[in-house]
């Protein structure tokens, strides 16, 4: 059983495509055996909804008159710092700025109740968003001051960036010590207190594709409530690491760059994020149509929770110090039945990825592509693969003398 | 008719070296557990108890309180979730130390049960979308 994407978007466009979503594809090739699931599946669609820390909005604001040239300059929106380092009227703010007068740590933990991710949040439900910038002035672009209202509505381009994202599986975080330590991952309570992990499991783009057969740049995808395209690989994208006889990575691995129109998108599936003691982010929804081009991708698709493993990683010394050692591994099954052994200790376990707004992306995409709305498309490169020879490397450092 | 609820107090500077709580045992015969006890900087008490008693008592111990100058609250409207907020991740399952918050297994949403929060606030901050509220 072999086919084309050309052959599956002739289906979708026919309204005849058999789609399901990436959690009941796992019942289906069990009861029906791989070749006859295969021969009827066209697609398999994927979700996750997590907190994306590398994600970013830039936007065109339109020339104001007299001009300005924000490059060089500095920008604010909603007093969050925005970077300027463009022409005249473009904009980016990243998900993890924060105001100039945001306590930050200085109080520890720091609440971080506003930032980067909540403005793109706020811009998308449509609210006006406060703009104060200041620029250095020149012959063609001699206004230096600027304070207005904007409105996602009335800007010229608005686009989600995200140049890392959908990591493929990632550490279940836990701590050792004896305080409190607030992480990315969430709170982590003393002694191992509890374990937090970060995927939906089986309903994970790229560990329903683990070796990007399917998925490359150009592939449209859902993203923020919206379609968008991967861009490119995401950065820190690992390929090269440990993996299961299934060919399911064993920890953290590939990743997705993506790109969308934010003025298609919702803030129902961009929510700004704050992280106690770590800062704040955005939530994101992105889903991912798999197209069962062979017996051998519906293999991949049918991966379960308990196929996939994640490495226990304790946050409260080796992480921050960048030291290899793990704590074990642990299945998606396991951790989601709330209670994981470490060091013969029953840890109970909490989840930063929501798993039932997963579903109802992977539930959306099939709908989108059932009614014919949604075509799928063919990646003009792939994604580099475990035969790339790419290694993440750490950073080494070079003291600059004199 | 035995009832049990959970209740803040709130004591006025001039009542906060009075054994008001004792005299709800004494007098009503009415059992507590003292969940929080604070006084705060400008010397107000708050107090989070689980009262327990005869619903005849338990009245009659509220109207006492009230008498006294207490200002009672319900606790279970303490702290309330933004429906629209909350994405069921499930970060607030494990930091809840009173397991209010429980995991559907099938659907894998988060349910917040209101009647075993204990209005510590923990889950306030620790919330990354910031879905639960705090009510005074």
């Amino acid at each position: 059983m072999n086919r084309t994407i050309e052959e599956i978007n002739e289906k979708i466009r026919s309204g005849k495509a058999v789609v399901a979503n990436a959690e009941e594809v796992i019942g289906i090739v069990r009861e029906k055996g791989l070749s006859r699931a295969a021969r009827e599946i066209d697609v398999v669609t994927t979700g996750t909804f997590a907190p994306m820390c590398s994600s970013s909005a830039y936007f065109n604001i339109g020339h104001s008159r007299p001009r300005i040239k924000l490059g060089g300059g500095r920008a604010y929106l909603n007093d969050v710092p925005a970077y300027t380092g463009f022409a005249a009227v473009d904009l980016l703010i990243g998900a993890n700025a924060l105001p100039d007068d945001d306590p930050r740590n200085r109080v520890h933990p720091g609440e971080f109740n506003y930032g980067g991710g909540h403005v793109i949040e706020e811009l998308v439900a449509g609210k006006d968003i406060r703009l104060v910038a200041t620029a250095y002035g020149t012959d063609c672009y001699p206004r230096k001051r600027l304070e207005t209202w904007l409105n996602i509505k009335d800007l010229n381009e608005a686009v989600l960036f995200d140049m890392r994202n959908s990591y493929q599986n990632y550490n279940v975080a836990v701590n050792t010590s004896d305080k409190v330590i607030y992480t990315y991952m969430g709170m982590l309570k003393p002694r191992l207190g509890n374990a937090n992990y970060c995927s939906a499991g089986q309903l994970s783009p790229l560990l329903n594709d683990p070796y990007y057969k399917t998925i490359g740049i150009g592939t449209r995808i859902f993203l923020g409530g919206g379609t968008g395209f991967v861009a490119w690989q995401g950065t820190q994208h690992n390929p090269a690491v440990p993996r299961t006889a299934g060919g399911v990575p064993k920890g953290g691995a590939g990743t997705l760059a993506v790109i969308g129109d934010l003025k298609q998108m919702d803030a129902r599936w961009l929510v700004g994020t704050s992280m106690l003691g770590y800062g704040c982010t955005l939530t994101v929804g992105l889903g991912v149509p798999i197209p069962i081009l062979s017996e051998e991708i519906l293999q991949y698709t049918a991966v379960s929770d308990a196929d996939i493993l994640a490495p226990i990683v304790d946050y409260s010394g080796p992480y921050p110090q960048r030291q290899p050692e793990t704590m074990g591994e642990v299945s998606y099954a396991e951790l989601k039945s709330g209670r994981i052994k470490v060091a013969g200790k029953e840890v109970p376990t909490a989840s930063l990825s929501s798993y039932p707004r997963a579903l109802e992306i992977a539930n959306i995409l099939k709908e989108w592509i059932q009614s014919g709305r949604f075509l799928l498309t063919q990646p003009v490169a792939p994604l580099p693969g475990v035969e790339s020879g790419i290694v993440f490397k750490p950073l080494q450092e070079r003291p600059i003398e004199g | 008719m035995t009832v049990a609820k959970k209740i803040v107090l709130r004591f006025p500077r001039r009542m906060i070296d009075r054994p008001i709580v004792y005299l709800l045992v004494k007098d009503y015969g009415l059992e507590f557990n003292i969940l929080k006890a604070s006084v705060t900087p400008e010397a107000e008490g708050l107090m989070v108890m689980e009262l327990k008693g005869d619903r005849k008592q338990y009245d009659k111990g509220i109207q006492f309180l009230l008498k006294t100058g207490v200002q009672i609250e319900a606790l279970s409207r303490e702290v309330t979730r933004n429906e629209a907020r909350c994405t069921s991740c499930g970060a607030c399952v494990t930091i809840c130390p009173a397991g209010a918050f429980v995991l559907e297994p099938q659907s894998r949403k988060i349910q917040f049960l209101g009647e075993k929060c204990i209005a510590c606030g923990l889950c306030i901050k620790a919330c990354p979308p910031r879905a639960m509220e705090v009510h005074f």
